[in-house]
């Protein structure tokens, strides 16, 4: 029960600290410069921290560290793609959104496209994504939650998920863009200062030998060498290794679609800035992910892992390894120390949770706000207090949304949800977005099927994949599937679409584009590409 | 304190010629090839090692299982050497960018605000403003 109370008493106090952000920010914001782009006028290492804040979700915690510590060497697969990924997005995207646009993904396009349609595309595929997203971290926190107070009572999930869903509403509501960025940013120092900790207790278990601690993994998973090699989970078959590398496309050329990424390029002052950021970010997220080697293997070699997925401790999602794993380099269940860590490393995985749901709702409400209610539905005429009042009224919409369907939605795999809404994101949205930044020629019916084209065919392989149905019973009669076992409609054979969903997402906007009688806007091309690799006539920093 | 007015031109129609001559200028078109030469190629190659990466764990299992110290064996040290490449080309990029591109992209970015003033462009709109 102690351990309940202090467990309790640090959940508080994190959302205490974010609340306090959210207030303080919620004074130096004015207009909608510093409502969506923070003012753009943080720092690139603020930026970068927030960017790390912002990424970091609870399925990069708990659901890699998770993957490792039951599938071995096959999780860190997770680890490599997201990245890399980062590449895309320094190489090809930040500088030249920065540049480009001004709060939303759609901006950008709609330099030289129709506006109107396109903003509604891109706004709607800016919401599924955040929407799947947000779907991953709200399932998260009603199952740490409920494990943490040890009640496996599906009222208190449902509570919990509900007030997660009220402060993101918040957060978003009251602090906009600048309390959204500092509480990523404090969930980023939190988050790496946390699993350092963890790090370097487990590796001074095996006095800072990898190798031993590896050998310890391996032997107590009881796979022996084999967990340390690729395939222990998607080397069964040949369809299994298809996934595998589907999985690994969506991976790398996912993150630089995602909205709520792309939206931090718009908060510094200027394309350097950008890239400074993402310089900063890269370093930050690689670090962080060598942790989360150290603490899946770790939770492989000193947790008893079969023992706990036998008597249900650990469900076969292994979301919980990590919190198990600090319980027990803390002095095991029961000790104090035990209990200090685990409740220190559940609020940094709550912490981390609010951070990413604020992100999210910001993002996906702000491009309800811009693109569809004053673009499409004002024709441009909508002012600033109105357009941060219907982006407030968009995000508790948002947020009810995510709360209800977040309840049913409790029995689907976090990390799988944050694998989907990669996959949206590379099909539908990082192939308009290159076409649109690198081909003279693109127009706003390519745009449209491709951001059309690339969500229909990544949701749709979803709906009709072994995920939703058709997988049937674990041995011990558990669904692996979403749909009742008695309805099958799978007959795409993948659990993730990107192999197939991502081509096609570059396939029709290059049908679309050619197949237009529209000619490109070749004069406002030209002022994109100069404007975009330049930064002549960029937004400027707001001055305070 | 810039505040610039709601963004909403009904596309394409208005345009403003300053984009035109700063398109025309070699020094443009240096900058435009200095980027696509640097990144175009960077980013198949490591889509390439990534791929390679992921291939090999699928269809190398001999090869990658292979130990190399201890218990460590080449499927991590190949995974462990893609952080090491991310790494790697990330700096590679910054040092490039700030000695290859930034110079040309601030002097074309000068000659941008020399004909414009310090404002960025307020691209006119029909009714509304903030």
């Amino acid at each position: 029960m102690d351990d309940q109370v202090l467990t309790t008493i640090l959940f508080l106090a994190v959302v205490a600290l974010t609340v306090g952000i959210t207030f303080w920010a919620s004074r130096q914001t004015s207009g909608t410069n510093d409502f969506y782009a923070g003012g753009r006028s943080f720092s690139p290492v603020q930026n970068g921290l927030a960017i790390g804040g912002d990424y970091m979700s609870a399925a990069s915690f708990l659901g890699i560290s998770g993957a490792i510590a039951l599938s071995g060497y096959d999780g860190f697969l997770y680890s490599i793609g997201f990245l890399v990924a980062w590449l895309v997005a320094l190489l090809l995207v930040a500088e030249m959104l920065r540049n480009s646009g001004r709060y939303t993904m759609a901006d950008q396009l709609a330099f030289r496209m129709r506006q109107r349609p396109v903003r509604m595309a891109a706004a709607t595929s800016t919401v599924v994504v955040s929407i799947f997203y947000l779907l991953a971290q709200m399932v998260g926190a009603g199952a740490l939650v409920a494990l943490l107070l040890g009640v496996d009572d599906q009222a208190v999930k449902n509570i919990v998920i509900f007030g997660v869903g009220a402060l993101m509403i918040f957060y978003v509501t009251v602090g906009g863009m600048k309390g959204t960025t500092w509480v990523q940013i404090v969930k980023a120092i939190l988050l790496m200062t946390g699993s350092a900790l963890i790090v370097v207790l487990v590796l001074a278990k095996f006095d800072f030998n990898l190798s031993e601690l590896l050998g310890a993994a391996a032997s107590s998973s009881g796979q022996g060498s084999a967990f340390l090699e690729p395939g222990l989970k998607y080397g069964v078959s040949a369809t299994s290794k298809i996934d595998f590398i589907s999985l690994g496309l969506a991976l790398v050329l996912g993150t630089a679609g995602l909205p709520h990424i792309l939206i931090r390029f718009y908060t510094v002052p200027t394309s350097r800035d950008a890239r400074k950021s993402v310089l900063w970010a890269i370093g930050l997220i690689g670090v962080f992910y060598l942790f989360t080697l150290v603490l899946g293997f770790g939770a492989a070699a000193l947790l008893d892992i079969p023992g706990l997925r036998e008597s249900g401790e650990l469900d076969a999602s292994g979301n919980l390894a990590a919190p198990l794993l600090a319980e027990s380099v803390g002095g095991g269940a029961g000790s104090t120390g035990g209990a200090i860590l685990l409740a220190l490393i559940a609020a940094v995985a709550f912490a981390t949770i609010l951070a990413v749901v604020a992100g999210l709702t910001l993002t996906s409400s702000a491009s309800v706000a811009h693109d569809i209610y004053n673009s499409v539905m004002k024709n441009g005429t909508a002012t600033e207090e109105q357009e941060i009042k219907v982006t407030r009224f968009a995000a508790a919409g948002i947020g009810l949304v995510s709360i209800l369907l977040a309840i049913p939605a409790q029995s689907l795999n976090i990390a799988f949800l944050v694998a989907l809404a990669f996959a949206v994101a590379a099909s539908a949205n990082l192939p308009t977005i290159i076409y649109n930044m690198f081909w003279r020629r693109f127009n706003t019916r390519g745009a449209l099927w491709s951001i059309y084209g690339g969500l229909i065919s990544a949701v749709g392989l979803v709906i009709f994949s072994p995920v939703v149905s058709g997988k049937g019973e674990d041995p011990t009669g558990k669904n692996l599937s979403l749909l009742p076992t008695s309805i099958d409609i799978s007959w795409f054979p993948l659990e993730n679409p990107g192999i197939v969903s991502i081509p096609l997402g570059f396939f029709f906007g290059w049908l679309g584009t050619v197949t237009s009688r529209e000619p490109a806007a070749e004069d406002r091309y030209t002022e994109l590409e100069v404007r975009a690799l330049t930064g002549a006539g960029a937004e400027q920093a707001v001055q305070h | 304190m810039t505040t610039p007015p709601p963004d909403v031109p009904e596309q394409a129609s208005r345009h403003d010629p300053v984009y035109d001559q700063l398109s025309a200028a070699p020094e443009f078109h240096e900058l435009r090839k200095r980027y696509r030469g640097f990144v175009l190629p960077a980013t198949a190659a490591f889509l390439v090692w990534y791929l390679l990466y992921v291939l090999m764990s699928n269809y190398a299992g001999d090869f990658m299982n292979t130990k190399v110290i201890g218990n460590i064996n080449v499927a991590l040290v190949f995974g462990l050497l893609q952080f090491v490449t991310t790494f790697g080309l990330a700096f590679l990029y910054a040092r490039y960018s700030e000695s290859k591109l930034d110079p040309l992209a601030r002097q074309l970015n000068d000659e941008y605000v020399k004909q414009h003033g310090t404002h960025s462009p307020r691209r006119h709109h029909e009714g509304g403003s903030a």
